[in-house]
């Protein structure tokens, strides 16, 4: 009987879920545990190949440090996202991972951390803010700074509520729209970079949401003074193994699974500038 | 207590403008606060005045039916509210609410723009400096109009 | 030396050691890859003409067992099949089980490698199982492979092997190594690569091979290098395409491409796959399989809002500068061989050695 480490790379390996938490109203968050094998401890950055039974498979990003459960933040937007999502605590998940590599956050130790998340981004980026604040002594002024399209579709609000009474972080949050009793701010995320309390000679940025808000807020952060090379994204194209074998993840001369999802950003410009690349 | 001309020197909107013409607009304003809820002006009144922030949160909200009041913009400290004082029918097209405790400084719009008439050079850098204004603000319209963490991005 | 005769003692001999024998024969009007029983399905006498679009078979007036290039497949179809179940899950009280598939029963035995081919399975290698992850399926028939490999001495019409320094003399990585000879006395010169290919011919009715025939086999081999079909002019290529990648020659180029794939189906080193997970009525039981999947289509590059590359355009200009140019700085070489299967089987005979020159020629 083959044991796990001869199993192949593409056969994943059953999960429970043992806990299940609404975000939004299409956005939720799981634990989960294996259902008899080994735990999968991903670094922060790096995404699972999370699969329902006769559905499908969906890279995601792991969103959450913890002692034991692998934790997990989907938005269904997809039949497979649809299908996690409707899963109950006692449910099962196939995982194959972790794949890809991580936020570099020891290279931000010295100066400050600046964490620009837009939407589902702040999901692969809350693990950087776990560590940051475990080992708050290695670094300076850190800084989240958060955007969302209305109040109710932002993540992990509670967890924001209690980060936000902390003396020893900036939380920054700004929605697109919002009704009138929503007490913060409306307006984009690139603002909230340019209004927010930082040195920028000493700052590393880790920046995570949909392409087009990532560019703008480059924007604002180079505009800042920010190093280009001291800037990092992750980057999302479509994947079908996570393993380098089906071609499927290519970003110009890199593959996403293997040498991203997390992309400096003086490497990745020449590749954001040509389009459909 | 620091005098309006020195406030707005220390403000982007006003950077760079010569002490003499910081006096001339200076001349025009006067201290102001409101309290939370507060508004500082409403959708169709008369644009006499606008506002620079000194502290404080401001929100421009459209009353939308059903939605009720939707906030369009929030506008932070050292940020200008309202440029309709600009332009006849010098009419508001919103309202501007305080949703913290907010000082400002009030300028009385007719006097600006009367002090604009007299020096048309004045006037022209004025007016560049809202038009830089109100591009920025544009911009980041445009952004939240692609509703890029909708459903379909 | 063997005779032609000897040939079928070659195909017998794998067989009864218990290999899948796959060679070239003529089906369909094509010279295919397929199972062999014996030497007879070979295809004697037989040549192919080919250039860009085209494609069709004429009989020769010799009996040459190998008188061709290559035909529209490759072994990849059998290294790594175009639909192949990876394994089967059945949900389980506290979870699923999951039985992968066994590997082949027999392991394969190639009769009839090209120089141009063994370079393509050892890129296929480098990218399925030379990296972090071993492709379990492909590694699987890849275990204890065969190659009788043959030296071209009729190059096709679309052939650049020698442009791309890949043939079409083969260097390395079989276990014999045929060369036909037609010069006189219809012969074969049979080079050993290992020592279970010694062990093969050491069965066969052999002679030891004099000055002259290596001369003939040579003279076979150095006649096809002088007749390729193409030339391509490989230097710094990776770096042309990185500073052509918004050339208009690419809009060009478009207004032709179909998207139909072909190319990239024949491409001996196109390895993209995609996954498909299926499961039965009542949800109880699931497979998930791998097929060849294509970056011609649409959907190839779909994520959650739309296509990356939605137009024919930035499609054909990922399949070409992967080809030549980004696979090297992903797996350490270039991605073509020089076989010339995507000019033969383009059905508008879109020539990549012309696209690439076309690229090259526009710097000036």
């Amino acid at each position: 009987m083959a044991t796990a480490a001869e199993l192949s790379p593409m056969t994943p390996a059953p999960f429970r879920v043992v806990s299940r938490r609404r975000e939004t109203s299409d956005t939720f968050t799981f634990e989960l545990e294996p259902a008899g094998g080994a735990a999968v401890r991903p670094r922060p950055g790096q995404f699972t190949m999370l699969y329902v039974l006769g559905v499908g498979e969906v890279p995601i990003s792991f969103s959450g440090v913890t002692d034991g459960p692998l934790v997990h933040t989907v938005r269904a937007v997809g039949a497979v996202t649809e299908a996690i999502c409707a899963l109950e605590p006692g449910g099962v998940l196939g995982v194959r991972g972790p794949f890809g590599n991580c936020w570099p956050i020891e290279e931000a130790a010295g100066g400050d951390v600046v964490v620009v998340a837009g939407g589902i981004g702040l999901a692969p980026l809350r693990p950087v803010l776990q560590h940051a604040l475990a080992n708050r002594s290695r670094y300076g002024d850190v800084v989240l700074d958060y955007g969302g399209r209305t109040p109710q579709d932002l993540l992990f609000r509670e967890e924001l509520a209690q980060l936000g009474r902390r003396t020893d972080l900036q939380v920054d949050v700004t929605v697109d729209t919002a009704a009138g009793d929503w007490r913060g701010r409306v307006g984009v995320v690139p603002k909230l970079v340019a209004d927010a309390r930082f040195d920028p000679a000493a700052a590393t940025a880790f920046v995570c949401g949909p392409e087009i808000m990532m560019r703008f807020t480059v924007e604002a952060l180079l505009e800042r003074g920010v190093a280009p090379e001291r800037i990092h994204l992750s980057m999302e194209r479509n994947m079908q193994c996570g393993l380098g074998h089906c071609g499927h993840c290519q970003l110009g001369p890199t593959l996403i699974c293997r040498d991203g999802p997390v992309y400096r950003y003086d490497e990745l410009e020449p590749l954001l500038e040509v389009r459909e690349l | 207590m620091e005098t309006i001309a020195g406030i707005l020197s220390g403000v982007p909107l006003f950077d760079g403008l010569d002490e003499s013409r910081l006096e001339l607009i200076a001349g025009c304003g006067s201290n102001c606060g409101f309290d939370v809820d507060e508004y500082l002006f409403r959708e169709g009144e008369p644009a006499a005045t606008f506002f620079l922030i000194r502290r404080g949160d401001v929100a421009l909200e459209l009353f939308a039916p059903p939605r009720g009041a939707v906030t369009i913009e929030t506008l932070q400290a050292g940020e200008v509210v309202g440029w309709s004082w600009l332009f006849a029918p010098y009419t508001w097209h919103f309202d501007a609410r305080a949703v913290s405790p907010v000082r400002a400084v009030a300028f009385d719009g007719g006097c600006l723009r009367g002090k604009c008439g007299d020096d048309p050079a004045l006037g022209y850098d004025l007016m560049s400096r809202f038009a830089q204004v109100m591009i920025e603000r544009l911009q980041m319209t445009r952004l939240r109009l692609l509703d890029v963490y909708g459903n379909g991005g | 030396m063997i005779g032609p005769s000897a040939l079928d003692d070659l195909v017998g001999g794998l067989s009864e050691r218990g290999y899948r024998v796959v060679g070239p024969t003529v089906r369909d009007g094509a010279i295919v890859y397929d199972d062999l029983e014996t030497a007879a399905e070979l295809p004697v006498g037989v040549t192919e003409v080919q250039e860009a679009a085209t494609y069709r078979l004429e009989q020769r007036d010799d009996d040459a067992r190998f008188g061709f290039a290559v035909g529209p497949h490759s072994w990849k179809q059998f290294l790594l099949p175009a639909r192949v179940r990876l394994w089967r899950a059945k949900r389980t009280g506290d979870g699923f089980d999951v039985t992968e598939e066994e590997p082949p029963d027999r392991p394969l035995a190639l009769l009839g490698v090209r120089a141009c081919e063994l370079h393509a399975i050892e890129i296929q290698d480098r990218v399925l199982v030379g990296g972090r992850y071993v492709d379990h399926d492909y590694a699987s028939r890849r275990d204890g492979m065969f190659i009788v490999a043959v030296n071209c001495f009729e190059p096709g019409g679309t052939c650049f092997c020698v442009s791309m320094d890949t043939g079409p003399r083969v260097r390395e990585g079989f276990d014999l190594a045929l060369t036909e000879i037609l010069d006189g006395e219809h012969r074969f010169l049979v080079e050993v690569g290992s020592e279970r290919g010694a062990e093969l011919l050491a069965a066969l009715e052999r002679r030891p091979a004099t000055a002259g025939d290596l001369a003939c086999a040579d003279a076979a081999v150095t006649g096809a290098a002088e007749r390729m079909g193409r030339r391509l002019d490989v230097e710094d290529i990776r770096d042309l395409l990185v500073r052509t990648r918004e050339h208009e020659r690419w809009d060009d180029v478009a207004s032709r491409c179909l998207t139909c794939g072909n190319c990239t189906q024949v491409c001996p080193t196109c390895f993209c796959t995609s996954v498909e997970d299926v499961s039965d009525l009542t949800g109880e039981t699931a497979e998930r399989v791998r097929l060849w999947d294509s970056c011609f289509s649409v959907e190839y590059s779909h994520i959650h809002g739309g296509s990356i590359r939605p137009g024919a355009r930035s499609r054909y200009r990922q399949w070409l500068t992967h080809k030549f140019g980004t696979w090297i700085d992903q797996f350490g070489s270039s991605g073509c061989v020089g076989c010339g299967r995507c000019i033969t089987w383009c059905p508008v005979g879109i020539d990549v050695t012309e696209e690439l020159a076309a690229l090259r020629e526009s710097e000036g």
